[in-house]
């Protein structure tokens, strides 16, 4: 499959999606420990979230990579834009700053 | 391929030459580091860009030959 054709899979996911995270594994199994925090912290909020396992698609794996210029996996999008990797997406989550991005981007967050 | 701090630090400071690094060896395999980069180049941009900023500085290793990096980046106070 072309680059492009990846990336149209990716745009319709985070277009049709308010918080997409690509990961490794799934969220009852994540086969990474960055993908763990993330999801953690996701659950920890009451997100509701699409996950997509980017080791069952390896065209993703890659593709996600080229389409955000970000080397690693897990990747967090909310309303289409890429908002980070674990470490960010830990720091926003410590200073509240994730719970806000949620907010203003009409994301529920219950447990925020 | 494990990378030794020094390399990954040099690397940075080719690309950032005010930047301020330092890195830990969480695990002491030489493949997962923790890395704390402050530089003026990171003002007006976002994380994102910062970290993005970082990693064009390592030449495509993270996520290869360098496994993890824990990365945290800033401003200088003096900035």
């Amino acid at each position: 499959m072309t680059d492009e054709a990846v990336f149209q899979r990716i745009c319709t996911d985070i277009e049709n999606n308010d918080v997409v995270l690509f990961m490794k594994g799934t969220p009852v199994h994540p086969m990474c420990g960055f993908s763990a925090a993330v999801v953690q912290i996701l659950g920890h909020m009451g997100v509701t979230y699409k996950s997509v396992d980017v080791l069952m698609d390896s065209e993703v794996r890659d593709g996600i990579k080229q389409f955000s210029n970000w080397p690693t996996i897990p990747q967090l999008y909310v309303k289409g834009e890429f908002i980070g990797g674990c470490d960010i997406v830990r720091d926003m989550h410590a200073s509240g700053e994730l719970s806000e991005v949620l907010k203003s981007a009409g994301v529920n967050a219950p447990a925020a | 391929m494990p990378m030794a701090a020094t390399e990954i630090e040099a690397l940075i400071k080719a690309s950032l030459p005010d930047a301020d690094v330092t890195i830990e060896d969480m695990r002491g395999d030489g493949d997962h580091y923790r890395a704390l980069v402050t530089s003026r180049a990171f003002k007006g941009k976002t994380r994102v860009q910062q970290h993005q900023m970082v990693y064009a500085a390592l030449k495509g290793r993270v996520g290869g030959a360098l496994h993890a990096l824990a990365l945290q980046t800033g401003v200088p106070a003096d900035a």
